[in-house]
């Protein structure tokens, strides 16, 4: 699925710079459920979104699904976020002048779908997450945990094969967390890889592996026993 | 093209306006009132064209009216302080040898009690040729204007203004053929004129045949004055100085007299009026133009600023597959659709201007503004403009909107 090979990263900070990310090596199989952790600030999210091609690596080789990621034009990117990747953020980033429908809908927009396919589609995936009868409401009519629901149905609307979670369940009480873990699993269950950034033990424990992330560099990776969220729902 | 018929587009257009109507509103208002400008002060340039084009319309206004007066200077064994008078002789002269000239028209006017019946009045007699009527038209009314036969034969004809026929016939009373006394002479009354525009001149005023005006004032070859009426190419000016030039070495005048004739260039001062309009045309578009640029940078301004607003949601966006140029459309279809609807606006409500200007400037025949109008032509430039200039100042904003790294808009709050 996903090839990482010695990826560095650094930020510049006034006249030095910070070496982020020292030398990461990673792969992912398709069908993986798998939890990074780490402490603040060891790097966790500058990989997830170097995987997302939210941001590039300045060394190393990322391969996804077979295609080399490098020097994309910002067009290309776009395009491969568009068709492979669903993104799903901390803070929802559901845009707040869009009901719950046009938020899921949005991914299909620029994938070029008429509007009845895309109203077809995005109501389909409300529906997988509950929410079908919210469809008009707007974002500040919703809960943390509906709100984190409708921007899992809009990161599933165009089908990505890879899911991106950064602490999807940072800004979430403990049951509705382990709600989104349920459905997290449920889909990882119908064969899709996803990707957490946690730094929460509970929801790695979740998770089928779990990889820590210690001052940018992968001091440990390990296959786990995955534990239910739904006895917990 | 295709996005532009699509709901999705304009209810993004939509949306992004409405979140906040009173910034949209605010910048609008900016185009808004540089087209109004636009319009209304190139409606009212045009309409004071139109009403000195009215004014002059029926007039030859590339010519110079010539009178002779006394000398100032001695010349040629002649003391200074001699009498000037004026001759048909001068007239063809001048019409013969000065280059450009197109008429010459020599003159005659006298006062004169005219009288009809028990009414009378004092009026302006005019001796005059049929050429008259070329370079000062005359819009007849009833009848005609001096013909040649009259000349020829020096007949008692006369043609009356308006004015005087008010004075001295009964409302509705038939006056041609009708006989009119100037100093106790019987003329009879062929043609009556439309009262010219007053600012121009007395109208009450009638014209005889020059020849008849000759012989029952005694004027023998002498004349008034001279119009000299020049090729619509020449220079009137040059004219006016051969013209002088001539009519002094005519006379034995001093060729620096310039007291001899007294002159009056009606093509100068009208080359300054059709300057001062050209000018203030000019002036016109540069003020128009101005406002209209500042207000579409207001705009531009304004969507910088709303783009920094969004550019959280742009990287959302950007995350969820939307490429650079599907971002910066959507912003260049927003700047011009509020510069052209600001446009529309502004052009409905500077039409509305020109329709108060002309019921409160434009009526009557001594309005200020004759037609206030911009033409249909020159809306639909300044509307490509305004498309032109919305697209332009869009390009900021979507540069802005599309520069930075989807990471870094994702991280603003
Ligand atoms: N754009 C940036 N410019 C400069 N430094 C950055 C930038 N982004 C991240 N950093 C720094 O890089 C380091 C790693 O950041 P990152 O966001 O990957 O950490 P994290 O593991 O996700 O932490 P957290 O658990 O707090 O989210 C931090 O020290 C952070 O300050
Ligand atoms: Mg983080």
């Amino acid at each position: 699925m996903l090839k990482i090979n010695k990826l560095h990263k650094s930020y510049p900070i006034g006249d030095s710079s910070l070496h982020v990310l020292k030398g990461i090596d990673l792969s992912v199989e398709s069908g993986e459920m798998v939890a990074i952790m780490g402490s603040s600030g060891s790097g966790k999210s500058t990989l997830l979104n170097i995987i997302g091609m939210l941001d590039e690596a300045d060394e190393g080789d990322y391969i996804l699904d077979n295609v080399p990621i490098k020097n994309l034009t910002e067009k290309k990117a776009a395009i491969y976020r568009n068709r492979f990747l669903g993104f799903i953020f901390q803070s929802f980033n559901l845009i707040n002048y869009k009901n719950a429908l046009d938020n899921v809908a949005l991914p299909l927009y620029y994938q070029g779908l008429k509007r009845k396919e895309r109203i077809e589609k995005g109501l389909f995936h409300l529906e997988k997450v509950g929410l079908k009868a919210w469809a008009e409401h707007l974002p500040s009519e919703l809960s943390g945990g509906q709100k984190q629901r409708v921007a899992i149905a809009r990161a599933l609307a165009a089908d990505p094969k890879l899911l991106l979670a950064d602490e999807p369940t940072g800004a979430l009480d403990t049951t509705t967390s382990y709600e989104i873990m349920a459905f997290l699993q449920q889909l990882n269950d119908e064969g899709k890889t996803i990707l957490i950034v946690t730094h929460e033990e509970d929801i790695a424990d979740m998770c089928k592996r779990i990889v820590r992330l210690v001052d940018g560099v992968i001091m440990e990776d390990k296959f786990v026993e995955q534990v239910r969220a739904s006895q917990y729902v | 093209m295709r996005f532009l018929f699509e709901r999705d587009t304009w209810q993004e257009v939509y949306d992004s306006l409405s979140k906040n109507v009173l910034r949209t509103v605010l910048t609008m208002v900016g185009v808004w009132w540089g087209v109004l400008l636009l319009i209304g002060l190139l409606g009212s340039a045009k309409g004071l064209e139109n009403s000195f084009n009215r004014l002059f319309g029926s007039f030859a206004t590339n010519s110079v009216f010539v009178w002779g007066q006394s000398t100032s200077k001695p010349f040629k064994g002649f003391q200074e302080g001699k009498q000037v008078v004026l001759t048909l002789f001068d007239a063809k002269k001048l019409e013969e040898n000065i280059d450009g000239v197109e008429f010459v028209v020599p003159r005659n006017q006298n006062q004169g009690v005219v009288t009809r019946n028990f009414l009378s009045g004092s009026f302006g007699v005019n001796g005059d040729y049929p050429l008259l009527d070329r370079v000062q038209k005359k819009k007849m009314i009833h009848g005609r204007f001096i013909n040649q036969n009259d000349i020829d034969s020096n007949k008692k004809v006369v043609i009356i203004s308006e004015e005087i026929y008010k004075q001295l016939f009964q409302k509705d009373a038939e006056m041609i053929g009708e006989y009119i006394q100037i100093n106790s002479i019987n003329f009879m009354v062929v043609g009556m004129f439309e009262n010219g525009n007053r600012s121009m001149g007395p109208t009450s005023d009638l014209h005889i045949p020059f020849t008849t005006f000759q012989q029952i004032y005694n004027q023998g070859n002498d004349i008034g004055w001279i119009m000299i009426t020049g090729k619509p190419e020449a220079d009137i000016t040059q004219i006016e100085a051969d013209a002088k030039l001539m009519l002094k070495n005519l006379h034995r005048i001093h060729p620096e007299d310039d007291r001899a004739f007294g002159s009056f260039n009606l093509g100068k001062e009208f080359a300054k009026l059709t300057g001062f309009l050209t000018g203030m045309q000019f002036l016109t578009w540069f003020v128009g133009i101005a406002t209209l640029i500042a207000g579409v940078f207001a705009i531009g301004n304004i969507l910088l600023i709303t783009v920094k607003e969004r550019t959280k949601e742009i990287g959302v966006r950007r995350a969820l597959g939307a490429t650079p140029f599907e971002i910066k459309r959507q912003i260049i279809v927003e700047a011009v659709f509020i510069t052209l609807i600001a446009g529309f606006l502004g052009i409905i409500s500077g039409g509305w201007i020109l329709i108060g200007l002309n019921a409160a400037f434009g009526q009557g025949d001594e309005a200020v503004l004759v037609n206030a109008s911009v033409p249909i032509a020159v809306v639909f430039i300044a509307l490509l403009i305004l498309v032109f200039l919305g697209t332009l100042i869009g390009l900021i904003p979507a540069f802005k909107a599309t520069s930075i790294k989807p990471i870094d808009a994702l991280r603003e709050e």
